[in-house]
């Protein structure tokens, strides 16, 4: 009987992942399946998606690549993060300083705000400091600001960090949404892009997570437009016939901090474009 | 004022309106090719272009993929060796109004061309070459795929 | 409106490529509010210059790819020559980019 009850409570515990959160070893496990799954993978390959695992569709997307669809949006950013004049006289080098407009320094968890902070928050947090209303989070100048400073952070690596019981707790927060299923189809992240990985979907082959932040935001030629990851998370929502979330709600977040956490090592490679 | 002046006049006046209408670019002038744009078959509207019947010729190079990662952006590239090419063309069998785009090569344009095209469903793609009054066409089948739940 | 370009040389041959900023809607669109069809809205020509002179031209429809891209080969342009690609769409809207030849 104690035993039992020994075994219940070890195992509730053991579910809840309060006591035995391990992230590092999370993120071991992760990279250990991929890399099983995809041995002729190169490890850095993983942040081209399914190009890294599809030659014919890898030759048409270099080919599109060479001069991208996304470069007018590019400029458009460029312009947008350089010469914006907020209502105070300020602009986003004052908040974006050298050294900190890289993605290298995204998501990070807030230890006093006791939240996740991702770039494209961090956009609107100076916008709104300034003055100035908030950008709108899955399209549009957004995206573009982002593109640009995406483009400065290609080569970098991701290095995000998760350490303290607060920062762990919103990784176990992303990493919960990530396993958990979700939609009148009622799929988990994981069992597309994990257990599923490298397999079709009608005639779509599903990419493997290990490297899907990386590239970010992405001109999808489905959206015919520049969008951030938290547009994905949103159109991924709808297509599992699962309410999307508001960009930069919790869970997105936080899921974006799981997800790139697990990408560590990776080098960016933003933007890109992806059908 | 006598009719010499007049007739000077005249002809300054003439000639200054005349030399206005040389800086206006030319394609002001060039008509869009509408009735080819609206044509609903590749060979009516090669018809309408080039007012003749194409032949397969495999001197004209087509390079677009067997399976388009998305139908709303297809690379589709055009190159040939033959001499003399005056126009190339491009069009989509199964879309609407197959005619996608021209090329109107002047003597400074060399004969390879590339572009991304719209394509509504799997079907041929076709490039027409327009060289010493012939049409030289090739043609490669295109499939569009329906996504998955990422799609 | 915006146009992108790059010019390279290559031996003789000067690669031009350029990217348009245009919705080209096709007119086949149904606006799900409405019920109406969406008006075609696209490039319809496109030319290249290089010293005043049209050294290329496109006729388009609207079956080309939203933010057109163009790719052409041209001879006679010499590195740090401009090029000039001009568009004007079916509503009359112009627009233009000049880059130089590397």
């Amino acid at each position: 009987m104690c035993l039992r009850i020994f075994s219940a409570i070890f195992l509730y515990c053991l579910l809840s992942g309060v006591v035995w959160a391990d992230p590092a070893a999370d993120q071991t496990a992760f990279k250990n399946y991929f890399y099983k799954k995809f041995p002729e993978v190169p490890v850095g390959d993983f942040i081209n998606g399914v190009y890294a695992i599809d030659q014919k569709r890898r030759e048409q997307w270099l080919e599109i690549e060479e001069f991208p669809p996304y470069g007018i949006a590019l400029d458009e950013g460029e312009i947008l993060f350089n010469e914006t004049v907020f209502l105070d006289g300020a602009s986003y080098s004052d908040c974006f300083v050298d050294g900190k407009r890289s993605k290298k320094n995204y998501p990070y968890f807030d230890v006093k705000r006791n939240t996740v902070v991702t770039l494209e928050l961090a956009i609107n947090d100076c916008r709104v400091s300034h003055g100035e209303q908030p950008l709108k989070y899955k399209k549009g100048d957004i995206a573009k600001i982002s593109a640009y400073l995406a483009l400065h952070s290609r080569g970098e690596i991701i290095d995000v960090e998760v350490s303290g019981e607060a920062a762990i707790n919103a990784y176990e927060q992303g990493k919960k949404y990530y396993y958990s299923k979700r939609g009148q189809l009622n799929f988990a992240c994981v069992d597309c892009h994990v257990a599923s990985s490298g397999m079709r979907i009608r005639a779509e082959i599903l990419s493997p997570s290990l490297g899907h932040v990386s590239n970010f935001p992405v001109y999808r030629f489905k959206w015919g437009s520049i969008g951030t990851l938290h547009r994905r998370f949103s159109g991924c929502n709808s297509q599992v016939r699962a309410k999307p979330l508001p960009g930069q709600s919790e869970e997105y977040k936080n899921l974006e901090y799981f997800l790139s956490y697990m990408s560590n090592g990776l080098k960016f490679n933003g933007p890109s474009t992806r059908r | 004022m006598n009719l010499t002046n007049l007739s000077r006049r005249a002809l300054l006046s003439s000639l200054t309106y005349l030399c206005a209408f040389s800086v206006i670019p030319s394609q002001l002038f060039a008509a869009w090719p509408k009735d080819a744009f609206n044509s609903e078959a590749v060979n009516d509207a090669i018809s309408q272009l080039y007012g003749q019947v194409p032949q397969a010729s495999d001197r004209v190079k087509l390079k677009t993929p067997e399976i388009a990662e998305n139908g709303a952006v297809v690379p589709v590239t055009v190159s040939t060796a033959i001499e003399d090419v005056e126009s190339i063309s491009i069009y989509v069998e199964g879309n609407p109004n197959p005619l996608a785009a021209t090329f109107e090569l002047t003597p400074y344009a060399v004969a390879s061309v590339a572009t991304r095209i719209k394509m509504g469903e799997t079907s041929n793609v076709v490039a027409a070459v327009y060289a010493n009054g012939n049409v030289y066409t090739a043609a490669q089948e295109v499939k569009v795929t329906i996504g998955g739940c990422g799609g | 409106m915006a146009i992108k370009g790059k010019a390279k040389m290559r031996g003789d041959v000067v690669q031009v490529k350029v990217l348009m900023k245009h919705i080209m809607e096709t007119g086949l669109r149904v606006d799900a509010t409405t019920g109406e069809k969406i008006p075609a809205y696209h490039i319809t020509e496109a030319t290249c210059f290089w010293n005043g002179k049209e050294v290329f031209r496109t006729n388009l429809g609207p079956a080309v790819s939203k933010n057109p891209y163009l790719s052409f080969k041209i001879k006679g342009p010499q590195v740090s020559d401009i090029l000039n690609f001009t568009s004007v769409d079916n509503k009359g809207v112009t627009d233009s980019g000049d880059f130089v030849v590397k």
